[in-house]
């Protein structure tokens, strides 16, 4: 194969824009609700989006870049033109990360996960051949991406109810947040790592066992409890505060899990959405250093998920944080014992997704999560037209993400030749 | 810079708005204190002035109502009923209008009231606003309500202060009763037009408490779906 460092770099560069842009619109519907429910400041939301986004792209990332990189397309019809799935990867990260940048500069609804997706099935349905997606497999990706939001909006109207009966609805509700909080701070670290050891460390050097990994999972989650129980009993009540609003002072102890939660989001984002960039980038490196051999087999090297993880960051502190400020100042309504069961309830299903190896849309299953919390009769008011958006970004993203990918394909094939 | 799909989600809560109104309405409805104090001193000087405040008060609150109508589309999903809301709003809008209505006629018409009433017609206004000073209270609880999900205790404590509520207005229906033995005593010697008015007069103070309670009900509606 020719000009192999070309279109390596060409991959790299490619990645990193479109990671660029992951963490410069992306991250900020993540971190937009805790920032929005006061538990954090936008300092802080930088901060923990920076370190959780990257843990998680770097610890947890490495299932759903499978998938994009050999999990939609049959790469054996292609053991005779490697370079195709080459083009064909260029070409989907270029027509994604562009079509993000227009749909965000027009403040249009898409997800990086559909878009990318589309253009893969996009390149290879039209530039190599219908039967060269695997149609089954894109099929179960498109139902994760229904069964996504609404499995996240159970969980979260169950956690919220659960917050109602132990807490809210008590006669001691300050006393009682101090009690059970400190669960739900465990439970959040306990899921997280849990889902993360099961998808294995081995690409950190780490092998476990089914026990290990639930007693890795505990320690984690005790170790982060205790953590908690120290924030919350410096907390100091305000008598004050409670004249206008009995409330005010429980919502304090919900502010310090949300700091949990969180960092919870970012992690699961991270997990799942790096492979938008970096699954492509994987997959052209590995054709490439295998001297066009299409390389099933080979691992993920670590640097690119450091790439993408480090892409993430660059955008969110070099435009995220504007995001994310913007977002903060949009949502009002949300006060922490909400935002919390929205956001451990979206963290859980994304981190979930990710072990599975399903790339799903993040946002999407938060706009569930947070519909959740409102069937449970949580929220003061939720626009529904958000649903109907949704839908629209499925209808438009998909068909757009496709044919620039198609576009591009057959660019780069008439560039360096087929 | 656009709205993101997280941030297009959140509506604006009718519940402080909502809120806002019934303060509007309440400080509206207390006026009618001093004006009748002016009035049953016959000075009309004081009681235009009132009147004019009355009026004043009632618009106010019907820009609050008009705005909050605007910011509640269909599209909006809470955690209450649409309807049920809108309908709390209406009843909280017609205890200004009625205390507008009452200061209008009583200073366009310069009203007398026979002094054997007068200290029963002052408890009479004074337990109406009673009544919606008590509506009030109970609909300062609805962020309260919001944040435990409409459940619990904070539901009981609400109905309790329903309840309270109907124990005002069902007083203030006993002072009414009260007022129309008086006047029907004394009723044929005074001009019969003039006594006409007076009974619309009290009619539309007792339906002062009446609303407040209706609100109150409509309020017992949104807890319960």
């Amino acid at each position: 194969m020719e000009f192999e460092i070309t279109l390596l770099v060409m991959a790299c560069v490619f990645g990193l824009f479109m990671a660029w842009g992951i963490g410069a619109n992306d991250v900020a519907n993540a971190m937009g609700t805790s920032v929005g429910s006061g538990a954090i400041t936008i300092k802080q939301a930088v901060l923990i989006a920076a370190v959780f986004e990257f843990a998680g792209a770097f610890l947890a990332g490495g299932q759903v870049t499978k998938t994009i990189r050999k999990g939609i397309i049959d790469a054996e019809l292609l053991s005779g033109t490697p370079e195709l799935l080459v083009y064909g990867m260029l070409a989907a990260l270029l027509a994604a990360g562009i079509w993000l940048l227009v749909a965000s500069r027009f403040g249009w609804p898409v997800s990086t996960t559909h878009t990318i997706v589309g253009a893969i099935v996009g390149f290879a349905a039209v530039g190599i051949g219908f039967e060269a997606v695997k149609w089954g497999k894109v099929g179960s990706i498109v139902a994760s991406w229904i069964v996504s939001p609404a499995l996240a909006g159970i969980i979260s109207y169950w956690l919220f109810r659960s917050v109602q009966t132990l807490i809210l609805n008590t006669s001691k509700p300050f006393e009682n947040a101090k009690k059970y909080v400190p669960f739900y701070i465990f439970l959040t670290g306990f899921i997280i790592a849990l889902v993360t050891m099961f998808k294995g460390l081995k690409h950190v050097g780490l092998e476990t066992t089914i026990v290990q990994n639930y007693g890795m999972a505990f320690i984690v989650g005790i170790v982060i409890m205790f953590i908690g129980i120290r924030f919350i009993r410096k907390l100091k009540i305000d008598p004050n505060a409670d004249k206008d609003f009995h409330f005010a002072n429980v919502e304090k102890v919900f502010a310090i899990l949300m700091v949990f939660t969180a960092c919870a989001m970012a992690f699961a984002h991270g997990s799942n959405d790096v492979a938008n960039a970096i699954g492509p980038v994987a997959a052209v490196v590995s054709i490439v250093n295998s001297g066009g051999e299409i390389g099933q087999k080979s691992d993920l090297p670590i640097w690119i998920l450091i790439l993408g993880g480090g892409g993430i960051v660059l955008g969110l502190l070099m435009y995220g944080r504007r995001v994310i400020a913007t977002i903060g100042k949009n949502i009002t309504e949300l006060t922490p014992s909400r935002g919390f069961a929205a956001t451990l309830a979206a963290a859980t299903t994304v981190v979930i997704a990710s072990g599975t190896g399903l790339p799903i849309s993040t946002t999407h299953t938060l706009v569930g999560a947070v519909l959740g919390v409102g069937l449970a009769r949580g929220i003061g008011a939720l626009n529904l037209n958000v649903v109907r958006t949704i839908f629209l970004s499925w209808v438009v993203t998909l068909p757009a993400g496709a044919l620039m990918a198609i576009f591009f394909f057959f660019t780069f094939k008439g560039m360096f030749g087929g | 810079m656009a709205r993101t799909t997280i941030s297009s989600m959140f509506g604006s809560s009718p519940v402080k708005p909502l809120q806002q109104h019934m303060a509007g309405v309440q400080e509206c409805i207390v006026e009618l204190v001093p004006f009748f104090e002016a009035v049953l001193e016959q000075d009309w000087k004081t009681a235009k002035a009132q009147q004019k405040k009355i009026a004043k008060l009632e618009g106010a609150a019907d820009k609050l109502k008009r705005n909050l109508r605007m910011q509640l589309p269909r599209s909006l999903f809470m955690p209450v009923s649409r309807r049920d809301l809108l309908e709390v709003l209406t009843m909280q809008d017609k205890i200004a209008n009625k205390a507008k209505d009452i200061a209008g006629v009583i200073t366009g018409r310069k009203m007398e009231f026979p002094e054997t009433v007068s200290d029963q017609l002052m408890a009479f206004v004074k337990r109406a606003i009673d009544a919606s000073m008590q509506a009030q209270t109970a609909i300062n609880e609805l962020d309260e309500l919001v944040e435990t999900g409409f459940g619990g205790r904070e539901v009981k404590l609400v109905q309790s202060m329903i309840k309270e509520l109907d124990a005002i207005e069902s007083e203030n229906d006993k002072i009414e009763v009260k007022i129309r033995a008086a006047l029907f005593k004394i009723e044929n010697d005074l001009p019969p037009v003039q006594v006409m008015f007076l009974y619309r007069v009290i009619d539309w103070i007792g339906e002062l408490a009446d609303l407040s309670q209706r609100v109150g009900s409509r309020l017992e509606l949104l807890l319960a779906r």
